[in-house]
Order: structure tokens, then C-alpha cells, then sequence
């Protein structure tokens, strides 16, 4: 038999496991080599009466100069990050990741979100001092030459802004791509030095149980860590996946907490002060203190909460017709690895196991991927994650009734009418195969 | 890696504790005093640790504020095209989760007001105020928040002493990792 007709035979036999279509999260991996062919590119071709095939010009000339520093393909070019404020106006600048547009579970350096409160500081690694004193034994400065030399361990970690997902709480679902919606957390493998074996190097008092960190920039932003996080997983940041930190993310070298406010892993780090109680900062007393419906107010949330969304279908990208499609999207939480995502496309009714990517690294994205058959008609693609520790992410209904929504529709996909957000993002998928953001 | 026995590592690890870690790092940090990092020393802290001297009242802080700070707050801080949201009133806070969020309304601190002053405005020229100006324009907009009287002198004393109106309005979210 031919091994295209072959495949999707089986293709038809595949094991629907919930509503509207979602098959066996392992159907794809059992399917084998011309399985994968036929789904290849999201739609089964039904005619596969292909060209005949012939040798394009770049095939039949020597190609363009090797660079020293790579960037993509000029046909990706529209695979950039959006941003806030492109013209440097004095304030503060946010650029997204465009996670609808990417794969895997690394975010690469050129696109990861960034956050400057006061523009990009130009800093001279070779003048950049990092000060530790306040309740220590012996106040000691570092240079990044000195920091380079010490024992240096990788991690995978995401990093997310606590106002990412912010548009979310309108009380009407906003009509905005995942990056619009999502982009403000990004994940990369981190690569530093232990802040404990700094902490240790300078002596702590027993009594000390914050440390402020500061960065170089020009607001001089300072937040308060408690010291349990400081002794725990922190790290001072070097390099990012591979390379030294990007002048966005923290250039020569930033705080690291994984799983902890984006806004607590203090960019451009250059102060850790030893403290008995916290700072209480502009930035930990009023941006990132979120207000409740009572008019009550969360102080030090710290933890970025599980949380997933799908990337794959999803706005601002094309179905083409009924077929077989690959869902997939990102799932993480600051509380440790993703244990499990479910994924439905009957808004919620009946929901199907997707598989995660291995490894599941703790604190950093996990890729998951479910096989769906989409028969054309209307469908409400949903995915809800869970951690190791036992959290769920919270349903639309369960987050709105503790968190609230907003009074009006939030028209400025920039604002940020509160924080925290980790409920469940909703795909609509109309007939005509256009994709919406929905409540479900 | 070394040749000890897994049993005899062990004990030695159980025997210099987290001390045989520290042992393995280059120890590269250099002795500075407090007094070299005073410049950078500038946290201000809610109780008023790290007040510096100087003092100032909001009728001195009006002249700070026409001089320094309304080209982008504003006239008497109302807000301008550049730092669009005003520095005073503010709705109560129950009046939904996306209030905008002002000194009055919000701040639990004073000392979040002089601190953030102190450290990054003006936001084109940062820590160029003196400590009097410092005071004086914080003493401005505790009183344009109807925190404190037109004459009352902020110093490194009367700050910390001021109470904020929603001082009491927060919950810690997680106790448990503090
Ligand atoms: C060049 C424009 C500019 C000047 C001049 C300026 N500011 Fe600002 N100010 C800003 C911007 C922008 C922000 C918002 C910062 C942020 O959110 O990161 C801000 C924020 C503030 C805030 C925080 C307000 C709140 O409720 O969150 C205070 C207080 C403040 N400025 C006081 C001052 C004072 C006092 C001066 C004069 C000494 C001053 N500013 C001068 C641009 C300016």
C-alpha cells in the first residue's frame, strides 16, 4: 500500500480520548515514519500530487558570507518582540516574546521579554563592582572578572513578569496574539554562581533575614529577598544560554530567583545588602502589591503561580482546514516541575492528558503537545497545568471569584490593571477556521 | 574528582560542614568598608533607617516641585503628557482591582515616597536632589495627599512618623516563604 494512503488510515483510527476531537497524547509517537510524514505541516495533503521537483538558484551558487554573529533567516524577519516604547520616551519600556511564533522550551536570547523601568544602561563590565555588606562579618566587593573565576552552576529557569497576562483581567476577553497576552515571561538556562557561596563568603549574621538587592541602573531599582530564597536557588546570573547576559536581561550580571517575580531578579545587580526587615521598595510597596477586591492589597506574592497556555493553534495564526493538528503550548510554575497539563477542546467539558516534553526541568518551561483532530466545526481550546507540589492551575470562575476581573474592557493591551495572572487562556475556533480570545 | 572512599567523603563533608564548600572558592572578594559604599548606600528603609540629615516642608517643596518636577508631572503634580498619572487623590480602594494606585490611596510607607524620590527623580537627572530638597518635595506630596499640614518639617524623626492612611491595608501573601 502507498504509505501516504497507509498513514491516514491510521490517522483514522487514532483513539479520541475528549471532546471535539483530542486524540491519545501518544498517538503521534506510536504512529512511526510515515505517520509523521503525513501530518507534517499541520493539514494531511489530500491530493499529494506533487511538482515535479527541480533545483532552486541558491541550490546551483556559493551562498553569502558566514557572519561571525548569526541572526535568522531574512524570511523570519517578522519574528520579533513588540514593544512598549519604541522611541525611548522617558519611561519605562517593555519588550514581549513572541511565543506564538516560537517552539521548544528555550527562549532565544535575541527574543526574550525584557523590562527597563528607565532604559538600557550601557554598563563596562570592567568597571561594574558588585558590593555584599550590611549584617555581615566583612563587607566585600566583587568584579565580574573576580565572579567569572568562581564555581559556576546551569540551570534552566523562567523568568516572568508579574504583570504578565495583565490584559486578562478585562472583563471582556481582549482580541490579542499569546504574545500580546503572555509575553512578558521567557526561559532560558542560566548559567552563575551561587549567591549562597557569596552570602557565605562575606559571613552572614544569624540575625539577617532580607537581602536587598540593587541594581546599576539609573532608578537604582532595589528589591527585598527574603534571605530562605537567598540560601536556597539564587544565583548571581552570568551568561544566558551560553552567551553573557544580554543587555536586557541584566548585563554583566543580574539576580536570579527562580520562580520568583521577574521584577525581584534585579537586573544589573551591583548591591546585596544584609538586612533584618524589608526595604519596602517602590516597586515591592506599590507596582507589584496587587489589589484585591476587597480593596485589601497582596504584599510580597513573590511566587509566580502555575500557570499554562497554548501557543499552538492560537490567535494570529491560521488554521487550514479540517484535519489533524498538533496543539501545544507552555506550562510552568515557580513551585517546582510540571507534573501533568490537560488540554480540552470543548471548553473544559472533557479534558485529555497532553504529553510533556522531557526532560521536565523544575522552575522552567515544559512544552506540552496534544494530537487533535479538528473537524471543522466550532471548538474552545483550553490547557490547565499542574506542579510537583500539588497546584492546579485555577479555572477562569475559580481565579475571577478570589482575584476579581475589571469593571470596563481593557482597551490598552500595555496597561496593567493588576497582577498575578495564571488562569486558563481560551482559544476560540470558529468553522470558518478563525481563532479568538474566549471565555469559556 | 578525588580518590577517598564514598564513606570516608562522607565524613569528612559531616565534618566541615557547609565550611568545606566555602573552602573550595576562590575567595575573590575585596575588603571595602561601609564608608566607601555610603554613595551607593541609599535604601531608606520604612522604620527611617538610612534617613539622611536635612529637612524641608511642603510650602518649601512647592518651589522644588514648580523648578524640578512638573515639566513632567504636571502643575501641583496633576499629571502631564510625560508622567500622565497624577501624584495625589486616588479612588477608594474598593472601587475596583484596577485603581489606580497613588500615594494617598495606596503607599504604606512614607518612606516609600523620599526613597523612590531620593533614588530616581528627577527621572532624566537621578540623586542630584539635596536632602533638603529631598525632604521638601516629599513633605509637598504628603500634603498634596492631605497627609500632613503645609507647615509641618519632615526630617529624619517626623518621616517615619507619618501615617500612611492604608498602612494597614495589606496582606502578606506567603508568610511562610519570609
Ligand atoms: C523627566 C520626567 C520626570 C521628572 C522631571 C520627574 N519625574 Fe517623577 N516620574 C517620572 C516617571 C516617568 C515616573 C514613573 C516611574 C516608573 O513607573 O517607573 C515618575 C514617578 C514618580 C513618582 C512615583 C509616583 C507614583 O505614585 O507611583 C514620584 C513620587 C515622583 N515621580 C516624584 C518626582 C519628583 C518629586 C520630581 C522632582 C524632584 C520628579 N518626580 C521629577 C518622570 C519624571
Amino acid at each position: 500500500m502507498e504509505p501516504n494512503i497507509r498513514a491516514r488510515q491510521e490517522l483514522e483510527r487514532l483513539e479520541v480520548v475528549a471532546g471535539n476531537g483530542l486524540l491519545n497524547r501518544r498517538a503521534f509517537l506510536r504512529g512511526g515514519a510515515a505517520f509523521a510524514a503525513a501530518v507534517t505541516g499541520y493539514t494531511v495533503a489530500g491530493s499529494a500530487a506533487a511538482e515535479p521537483l527541480k533545483d532552486d538558484p541558491w541550490s546551483l551558487e556559493m551562498g553569502a558570507v558566514t557572519p561571525p554573529l548569526q541572526t535568522p533567516s531574512r524570511f523570519e524577519k517578522h519574528v520579533v518582540r513588540t514593544l512598549s516604547n519604541p522611541n525611548n520616551e522617558l519611561r519605562n519600556s517593555h519588550a514581549r516574546t513572541p511565543h506564538h511564533l516560537l517552539n521548544g522550551t528555550i527562549t532565544p536570547n535575541s527574543m526574550h521579554f525584557s523590562i527597563n523601568h528607565s532604559g538600557l544602561p550601557d554598563i563596562d563590565p570592567a568597571k561594574h563592582r558588585l558590593v555584599i555588606h550590611g549584617m555581615v562579618r566583612q563587607p566585600l566587593v566583587f568584579t565580574v572578572e573576580s565572579l567569572l573565576r568562581y564555581p559556576m552552576e546551569s540551570r534552566m529557569a523562567f523568568v516572568e513578569c508579574s504583570g504578565n497576562s495583565a490584559p486578562m483581567f478585562s472583563n471582556q476577553p481582549v482580541q490579542a496574539t499569546a504574545q500580546a497576552l503572555h509575553g512578558l515571561v521567557s526561559c532560558s538556562e542560566w548559567t552563575g554562581v551561587r549567591l549562597s557561596t557569596l552570602l557565605d563568603e562575606a559571613g552572614i549574621d544569624p540575625k539577617a533575614k532580607w537581602v536587598i538587592a540593587e541594581g546599576a541602573d539609573s532608578l537604582a531599582l532595589h528589591r527585598s529577598v527574603p534571605m530562605k530564597k537567598a540560601l536556597d536557588d539564587a544565583m548571581v546570573g552570568l551568561y544566558q544560554n551560553g552567551e553573557r547576559l544580554m543587555p536586557g536581561n541584566g548585563y554583566p550580571m543580574r539576580l536570579l530567583l527562580p520562580g520568583y517575580q521577574g521584577n525581584m531578579n534585579v537586573k544589573f545587580l551591583r548591591r546585596l545588602k544584609l538586612t533584618e526587615g524589608p526595604a519596602m521598595s517602590y516597586y515591592e510597596g506599590k507596582i507589584y502589591s496587587q489589589l484585591l477586591p476587597d480593596g485589601k492589597a497582596y504584599r510580597f506574592h513573590f511566587l509566580q503561580e502555575v500557570k499554562s497556555f497554548i501557543t499552538h493553534p492560537s490567535f494570529g495564526l491560521k488554521m487550514n482546514g479540517p484535519g489533524y493538528y498538533e496543539i501545544s503550548g507552555i506550562a510552568y510554575s515557580g513551585n517546582g516541575r510540571i507534573s501533568r497539563v490537560m488540554v480540552s477542546a470543548d471548553g473544559g467539558k472533557t479534558w485529555a492528558q497532553a504529553a510533556l516534553q522531557e526532560p521536565v526541568h523544575s522552575k522552567a518551561f515544559a512544552r506540552f503537545r496534544a494530537p487533535w483532530r479538528w473537524n471543522g466545526g466550532p471548538a474552545v481550546l483550553q490547557s490547565r497545568a499542574w506542579d510537583e507540589a500539588g497546584n492546579a492551575q485555577p479555572t477562569r470562575a475559580e481565579f475571577v471569584a478570589v482575584r476579581g476581573e475589571t469593571k470596563k474592557p481593557v482597551t490598552n493591551l500595555l496597561s496593567f490593571p493588576n497582577q498575578h495572572y495564571n488562569s486558563i487562556t481560551s482559544w476560540g475556533i470558529a468553522s470558518d477556521g478563525e481563532i479568538k480570545h474566549v471565555y469559556a | 574528582m578525588c580518590t577517598l572512599k564514598p564513606s570516608v567523603a562522607l565524613v569528612l563533608a559531616l565534618a566541615f560542614g557547609s565550611g568545606a564548600a566555602l573552602a573550595q572558592t576562590p575567595r575573590l572578594g575585596k575588603p571595602i568598608s561601609e564608608a566607601d559604599i555610603k554613595a551607593w548606600d541609599i535604601a531608606v528603609m520604612p522604620d527611617g533607617t538610612g534617613l539622611p540629615p536635612g529637612s524641608g516642608t511642603a510650602t518649601q517643596g512647592a518651589r522644588v516641585f514648580a523648578e524640578k518636577c512638573s515639566g513632567c508631572h504636571g502643575e501641583g503634580g496633576k499629571g502631564s503628557p510625560l508622567a500622565p498619572a497624577p501624584l495625589f487623590g486616588g479612588a477608594p480602594l474598593t472601587s475596583g482591582i484596577e485603581t489606580p494606585k497613588t500615594i494617598g490611596n495606596f503607599f504604606g510607607y512614607s518612606t516609600i515616597v523620599f526613597d523612590f524620590v531620593r533614588r530616581a527623580m528627577p527621572f532624566s537627572q537621578p540623586r542630584t536632589l539635596t536632602g533638603d530638597e529631598v525632604y521638601a518635595a516629599t513633605a509637598y506630596l504628603l500634603w498634596l495627599n492631605k497627609i500632613i499640614g503645609e507647615n509641618d518639617v519632615m526630617d529624619a524623626k517626623t518621616l517615619p512618623q507619618v501615617k500612611m492612611p492604608n498602612r494597614d491595608g495589606f496582606i502578606i501573601r506567603f508568610p511562610d516563604k519570609i
